[in-house]
């Protein structure tokens, strides 16, 4: 390999981190030392760690490029690294059985990559790796030679709007900010993630914080602010290491801080403020509130942020994918991003492809895309090969799209004429294993636990919710409680002060719209995917049973009986519904009903 | 002015002014329950809603700035829906003990019950429960009575600037409460007790002593310090129960812990109840008023007439009215004959 | 209030409290005001939260300066310095009002001479107070022009009280910052009717309304209306009656609603001054320390108890309504005074109090267009003339009563009593937010005892390290005229080397240790400043 360009990408995610990245590092520096490869080839062997390429589950991932030639490995840990440096880097032949599978590639064949397009491909500690592909060129030439007029005019014209959830055009959202007159203004970035199960913005941040420093810079030159916020939860470590990494390396080259690049009029700084994980806060008027030191409340609108946001002042908020888009807009232009998408919905999403299916991971596609597409070709079907049920979207403020619904697209419109949204991206695929009473108690949970308190339809109507629901998965529920869920559900949207409360019971009334006969099963008693406890018994199947006392023995109610040998018996007046022996039998001989 | 078309009542007011206030300036009413005219607005309660043309969704009028040509719907049967949805959650997590309540015939959720004929609640459920109690003398704080309206944050930060309270946990716990729940220890000024819907907020001293419909008011002006603020006694059998301030005086409806919790020394038992005499060995004596007008008088001329006017003084008090201060000053001066007359501005 | 008298022509709050939201700049010196006048903090706070900006100068670090731009922390009894050296700012910045001064002042030519040495630099020297500060509160003062300064006791209670009136006033004068709408010199009144007091003659020197008794047109007119022989001779401010009757000269004594004994100076020496009279009469609604040595004590009734008027701090009068009936046979102070004054031969006769309040009307014309039946819901500000005049909410709008107005050269005086190697802290003497004076009402109050029932004195960290100190620890305060016992809180308020006591607890009399020491005008004490030591003991007895 003397010859050779050598290069080494570790996966150094969240996700690949704790699959063992940083282990996996340390083994390679280790062994390149040790066989000499390091000295042989010099400066021509290079390592880096990279942000999620989005395929978590089979992490930790390594790319072996040599001479720009790449193969990629999975489920790599540190005691599998001497047999790569000898067999691939040094004896030139690749470990085929490490390697990974067609799966990963579908995963990737279907996705259109404008906001991932660097994550997993530079090192996100090196501003240098941004700017070498082309990072921080948009801001030189906005900056340089564009009023921010033009700029936002170029934001318009690609159709961007806000991956938050709400979908307002950005560009517009700008341009009102930008004709306000005001001493200060103040652009914000949106970076608290909160929905069970949504991974976009810590992964992008994790993965390319320049291009979301980079998108705020621009805002800031469109809308003429000084002062920049990160709104980001402190549950996020690497993120904020990561983040305030890239804001020094930022100031060191003149990106941030006063007279950027020069001009002597432009100055814009941008400080982290860590959310103590309230979901509310992700609502901007609740998010303003605590950057302001108060408990994140949020507040009746109008008065929207843009006209007065922060300490009173127009503030612009920005979801992260959203920012993270601004810089490739501007530097391949308004039409090939609007190239992408639907008439209405331009461009590509994240999401954040979870559940039961075969690949979960981080993906982005082109806005209109087929779930089904999405389910069966990126995601690879579901898991064990069992029957699609529906698809949550949209996280808790979101719904459920039914199975037969598969074909539809995933824009703005089309999700919100099926009662659920796109929100920030969360995607949770579920089979028939799934109840749909008890996921929907579940998100239900959630909003009433993150309630802020305040308003009365949220903070009480979101808790009988819950207690109806808790109701019907224990079978004691009657027709009424469905009626009024329907009827306290749509009162609650309609009463509620902020997104939180109007979405909060979405997950109760489109299973409700989409899956009645769940929840009148439940009524009946039966819980048909076989969740909800209370309405399970637990038997033996005396045919099979070998009377082997496993269930006997680990049953913690002392509800199994029998003699050794004989078919034993579960009494369910003690029985409290754990489990434990239908998962322990290994002749399928307790029944579950 | 801004043009407003409120229920096909038209209007103007003034810029800035809320959808609520041009409502109430047009004598339209709107319930509501967090908001107080005194306070910025809230928007939690969610009964003030009401329908605005070009506008998807109810909003909280109390919130909403008039904007010009406005056309607002206040009363519809959806709304009055809504409203009352709202005010039977509210109430299905609340004692509902009216019968026991220091507030009954004086609180705004119970004339809201009434109104919407709340008998039976839909939505009955798990309520709140607090075994705590705050041990502070002044202010007794039933937080299970609490409606979470925010009146009393709101009146503690921006009238006051103590921040004493605030709301704490989140969800259906959601409670308002000094830091870490610790008893209160802040001004004692009342001002929430003076703003709070609800019997959730008292005095301590209120307890047991006589409900608003059996209290005979009386507005007079605070004996403490020189603000002079407009005060209401609250007068039962004979005694002051409580003070409070009407919000539509001068000082707004605010007072201080003096002002609002200090009336006891009215009943004292301590007080001066016959004239007092001295006697030769030291002690008192009570006496008829005859006896010691007469011996004081006695005295006064004694003294007046073997050392002289001038050898007499007069202290009067910044406590008594100008009525007793102008007769003291004329009696010193014209029944003694001396201008020795002072009294404690300078201490 | 009576140097304010002296050099406007009235010594009231020139605004009145509703016109604090509108002012600009509010400048506090010496005025406690959050603990002291609540309320008008609240409007404080009202007019902050629409912009206004706040300066606060006081030893101590008092609530309001949590609100406070600028919080000039200067030594006990530098006020003039401190004032002086504002001046000197406005003045070398141009900020003064010139057309105002031109029009309205005279003599600005001495102020500018006495303070030339005040530069900012020789101000901080004085006053600790860094010079930066100083000079950012002139530029925040004079550069505005609606702005008000506050005051109370922290400005009075001194030697050299007097001057510092006079020095608060050359910054109204120089800046042309009073006689307009939220914009003027407001000495906030302690007591809810010591405003009243004053305007109904309850002043040695003047009748009701400030009509001087020496000025014989006036005595003509007062012998005249009140068919009596009056004297013409000032009479003893009420430092110096109990002086006198300590002396020997004054040999009786009538105090109604007052409780010396505990609010005076230097309590030894009062107690004795009162046990030498021959006869001590005081009327009251409680048997206080004072009371407790009269040859008569008569029982009078409370605000509850009967009708009348307040005139409060921003000279509003205000009904007083009668709620209740007195406990036993307590009367009305008017009925106990007209009783008395029929048997000293003199006939008071009035139907009622608005009889008079009337008479009261009649003899001074700012009261004269003022009745009951116009103050039934709000009160009206004097002066009041007519019964069509709406009152008059903020003083000198069409200029002062007596053509131009001087300005005044105040030279800085030391406190009369400092810290030395004996006495090395500076004591300082005011109010807490939860009791009233003497206490004899709010005492008697079970919540506010069971809140602020103990006397405290507040001490630095620094000094309680140093001395070995803790927190609730029982100490002495000694100072050349008596000693007390009470615990210590350690607190930010004061700073190294000063501090405070609350005067209202009887049981460690604040007053006590406080100096008798008087303004030689306004006979005001030097509550503010005195020299005392402290020492570790264990509990009250050990004091005495």
């Amino acid at each position: 390999m003397k010859n050779k360009e050598i290069g080494i990408k570790i996966c150094m995610g969240t996700g690949g981190i704790a699959a063992g990245g940083t282990q996996v590092m340390e083994a390679f520096t280790e062994h390149l030392r040790s066989s000499g490869i390091e000295a042989s080839v010099e400066k021509r062997c290079s390592m880096h760690r990279v942000g999620c390429r989005g395929l978590c589950a089979k992490d930790v991932l390594v790319d072996i490029l040599i001479d720009g030639d790449k193969t990629t490995y999975q489920y790599i840990t540190s005691e599998m690294v001497p047999r790569i440096v000898k067999e691939h880097l040094i004896e030139g032949a690749p470990i085929e059985e490490w390697t990974v599978g067609e799966d990963y590639h579908n995963f990737h064949r279907k996705q259109v990559k404008v906001v991932l397009s660097d994550c997993g491909n530079i090192d996100p500690e090196d501003i240098n790796a941004y700017i070498a592909v082309g990072g921080y060129e948009a801001t030189k030439a906005a900056v340089k030679s564009m009023t921010p007029e033009e700029v936002i005019d170029i934001i318009k014209k690609s159709g961007l709007r806000g991956r938050g959830g709400a979908g307002f055009p950005t560009g517009l959202k700008w341009e009102i900010c930008n004709k306000i007159q005001s001493d200060h203004k103040y652009i914000i970035c949106n970076a608290d993630e909160g929905d069970p199960g949504a991974f976009m913005d810590r992964s992008v941040i994790e993965g390319n914080p320049h291009a979301v420093i980079e998108g705020m810079i621009i805002g800031a030159y469109s809308i003429g602010a000084a002062g920049g916020y990160v709104y980001i939860r402190a549950e996020y470590p690497l993120a904020v290491e990561r983040l305030k990494i890239a804001l020094r390396q930022a100031r060191e080259n003149n990106f941030l801080g006063n007279k950027i690049l020069g001009r002597g009029f432009l100055n814009f700084d941008i400080k982290i403020k860590l959310g103590a994980g309230a979901f509310v806060c992700g609502e901007e008027t609740a998010l303003i509130a605590s950057i302001e030191g108060r408990r994140g409340m949020p507040r009746a609108k109008p008065p929207f942020p843009v006209y007065s946001g922060l300490w009173g002042k127009p503030t612009v908020i920005n979801n992260v994918e959203t920012l993270a888009n601004i810089p490739y807009i501007m530097r391949k232009g308004a039409g090939w991003f609007s190239s992408y998408g639907t008439e209405k919905s331009k461009g590509t999403k994240v999401f954040a492809l979870t559940g039961k299916v075969k690949n979960s991971g981080l993906i982005e596609v082109p806005m209109g895309i087929p779930l089904r597409e999405i389910i069966y070709d990126i995601g690879g079907g579901i898991e064990g090969e069992k029957a699609l049920k529906a698809v949550q979207t949209g996280g808790p403020s979101g719904g459920c799209i039914p199975a037969d619904m598969i074909d539809i697209k995933m824009d703005y419109e089309s999700l919100a004429q099926a009662g659920s949204i796109v929100g920030s991206g969360g995607m949770i695929v579920l089979d028939e294993d799934d109840c749909m009473v008890n996921v929907a108690k579940y998100f239900l949970q959630f909003t009433q636990a993150e309630s802020c308190g305040k308003c009365v339809p949220c903070r009480i109507g979101t808790k009988r919710l819950l207690e109806i629901l808790d109701k019907i998965t224990k079978g004691q529920g009657t027709e009424d409680d469905l009626k009024l869920l329907e009827k306290l559900g749509s009162d609650i949207k309609s009463a509620s002060l902020c997104g939180l409360g109007q979405t909060a019971p979405n997950p109760i009334l489109s299973t409700l719209k989409y899956f009645r006969q769940e929840y009148e099963a439940h009524l009946e008693g039966r819980c048909p995917a076989k969740v909800c406890r209370d309405l399970l018994t637990y038997s033996v199947i005396e045919k099979f049973c070998t009377g082997c006392g496993a269930c006997k023995r680990v049953c913690p109610a002392g509800a199994v009986t029998g003699e050794k040998k004989k078919p034993h018996t579960i009494d369910s007046s003690l029985c409290i519904k754990c489990g434990a022996c239908f998962d322990v039998c290994k002749f399928k001989a307790v029944a579950k009903e | 002015m801004i043009k407003v078309l409120i229920d096909g009542k038209a209007g103007a007011v003034k810029e800035g002014a809320t959808v609520l206030e041009a409502a109430r300036m047009l004598n339209i009413p709107i319930p509501t329950l967090c908001h107080h005219p005194k306070l910025s607005p809230f928007g939690g309660c969610r009964l003030c809603i009401v329908e605005i043309k070009g506008i998807p969704r109810p909003v909280t009028s109390c919130t909403t700035p008039v904007t010009e040509g406005m056309e607002v719907t206040t009363s519809t049967p959806a709304l009055e829906d809504l409203r009352k949805t709202v005010l039977e959650l509210i109430l299905s997590d609340h004692p509902n003990d009216c019968m026991l309540c220091e507030r009954a015939g004086d609180c705004t959720l119970q004339e809201l019950a009434y109104f919407y004929d709340v008998k039976e609640n839909r939505f009955a459920g798990e309520r709140r429960i607090y075994e705590k109690k705050d041990g502070n003398p002044f202010i007794e704080r039933d937080m299970e009575k609490c409606i979470l309206c925010g009146r009393c944050v709101n009146a503690c930060e921006e009238i006051q600037g103590v921040s004493a309270i605030d709301f704490a946990y989140r969800g259906f716990k959601s409670k308002i409460c000094p830091p870490y729940e610790h008893d209160l220890n802040c001004e004692f000024c009342g001002q929430c007790v003076a703003v709070c819907p609800t019997g959730a907020l008292t005095g301590k001293g209120w307890s047991h002593k006589g409900r608003q419909k059996d209290i005979k008011e009386v507005d007079t002006t605070c004996p403490y310090c020189g603000t002079g603020c407009g005060i209401t006694l609250h007068v039962k059998r004979n005694e002051v129960v409580r003070v409070t301030s009407k919000e539509s005086g001068w000082n707004e409806g605010w007072l201080c812990a003096k002002g609002r919790f200090g009336y006891s020394f009215i009943g004292s038992p301590e007080r001066l109840r016959t004239p007092l005499i001295k006697e030769a060995a030291g002690g008192f004596r009570e006496a008829s008023w005859d006896e010691a007008l007469e011996y004081a008088a006695k005295r006064l001329k004694e003294i007046k007439e073997k050392h002289g006017p001038d050898s007499i003084g007069g202290l009067s008090s910044a406590r008594c009215t100008n009525e007793d201060n102008y007769l003291f000053q004329k009696f010193m001066r014209a029944a003694i004959g001396t201008n020795n007359v002072d009294h404690c501005a300078r201490l | 209030m009576a140097s304010l008298a002296t050099i406007f022509g009235s010594g009231a709050m020139t605004n009145s409290i509703k016109e604090i939201e509108g002012m600009e700049v509010i400048f506090t010196i010496g005025s406690n005001t959050k603990e002291t006048h609540p309320v008008i903090a609240n409007r404080m706070l009202k007019a902050i939260r629409k912009g206004a900006r706040l300066i606060v100068a006081d030893p101590r670090k008092v609530p309001l300066v949590k609100f406070a731009e600028i919080f000039l922390r200067l030594r006990p009894g530098t006020d003039v310095a401190l004032l002086n050296g504002i001046a000197h700012v406005i003045l070398k910045e141009g900020l003064q009002n010139d057309e105002f001064i031109t029009e309205r002042t005279e003599r600005l030519e001495g102020l500018k001479k006495s303070i030339e040495a005040f530069t900012p630099e020789a101000a901080s020297k004085i006053t600790g107070v860094p010079k930066e500060d100083i000079i950012k509160a002139a530029l925040l003062y004079g550069g505005s022009r609606r702005a008000g300064i506050f005051y109370t006791m922290g400005i009075t209670q001194h030697t050299h009280g007097t001057d510092n009136v006079n020095a608060i006033a050359n910054l109204a004068l120089l800046t042309g910052n009073i006689g307009r709408e939220s914009t003027g010199i407001n000495p906030l009144r302690g007591q809810n009717n010591v405003q009243g007091a004053c305007d109904a003659g309850c002043l040695p020197n003047v009748y009701p309304g400030y009509q001087r008794v020496d000025m014989p047109m006036v005595k003509n007119r007062f012998q005249e209306a009140w068919k009596a022989t009056l004297s013409d001779k000032e009479g003893l401010k009420s430092t110096e009656m109990i002086k006198s009757a300590a002396e020997g000269k004054l040999k009786a004594l009538y105090i109604m609603g007052e409780n010396p004994l505990i609010t005076d100076p230097n309590i030894g020496h009062t107690t004795k001054a009162l046990e030498n009279l021959d006869f001590l009469l005081v009327q009251d609604i409680f048997l206080t320390e004072t009371a407790a040595l009269a040859d008569v004590v008569l029982p009078a009734t409370c605000f509850a108890e009967k009708n009348g008027t307040f005139i409060n701090t921003e000279r509003k009068v205000q009904l007083v309504r009668k709620a209740v009936e007195p406990p036993g046979e307590a009367r009305e102070d008017m009925r106990i005074i007209s009783e008395l004054s029929v048997r000293l031969g003199y006939p008071m006769n009035y139907s009622s109090s608005e009889a008079a309040f009337e008479e009261l009307g009649n003899l001074w014309p700012a009261l004269a267009g003022i009745s009951y039946s116009r103050i039934r819901s709000e009160g009206i500000h004097w002066p009041c003339p007519t019964k069509d005049h709406p009152g008059t909410d903020y003083l000198y709008k069409a200029g002062f009563p007596r053509g131009r107005v001087s300005f005044s050269a105040v030279e800085y005086i030391p406190p009369a009593e400092l810290a030395d190697d004996e006495y090395p802290f500076v004591l300082t003497t005011g109010r807490n937010l939860f009791q009233y004076h003497s206490g004899s009402m709010t005492r008697r109050v079970a919540p506010i005892e069971a809140h602020a029932g103990e006397p405290y004195v507040e001490i630095s960290a620094e000094d309680a390290s140093r001395l070995g100190i803790r927190d609730g620890l029982m100490i002495r305060v000694k100072s050349r005229r008596g000693q007390i016992g009470l615990k210590a809180l350690i607190t930010g308020r004061v700073s190294e080397g000063l501090l405070f006591i609350p005067m209202h607890y009887k049981e460690a009399a604040a007053n006590v240790l406080t100096s008798d020491a008087l303004d030689p005008y306004a006979k005001t004490p030097e509550f503010k400043v005195c020299a005392v030591k402290i020492e570790k003991i264990n509990s009250y007895e050990e004091v005495l």
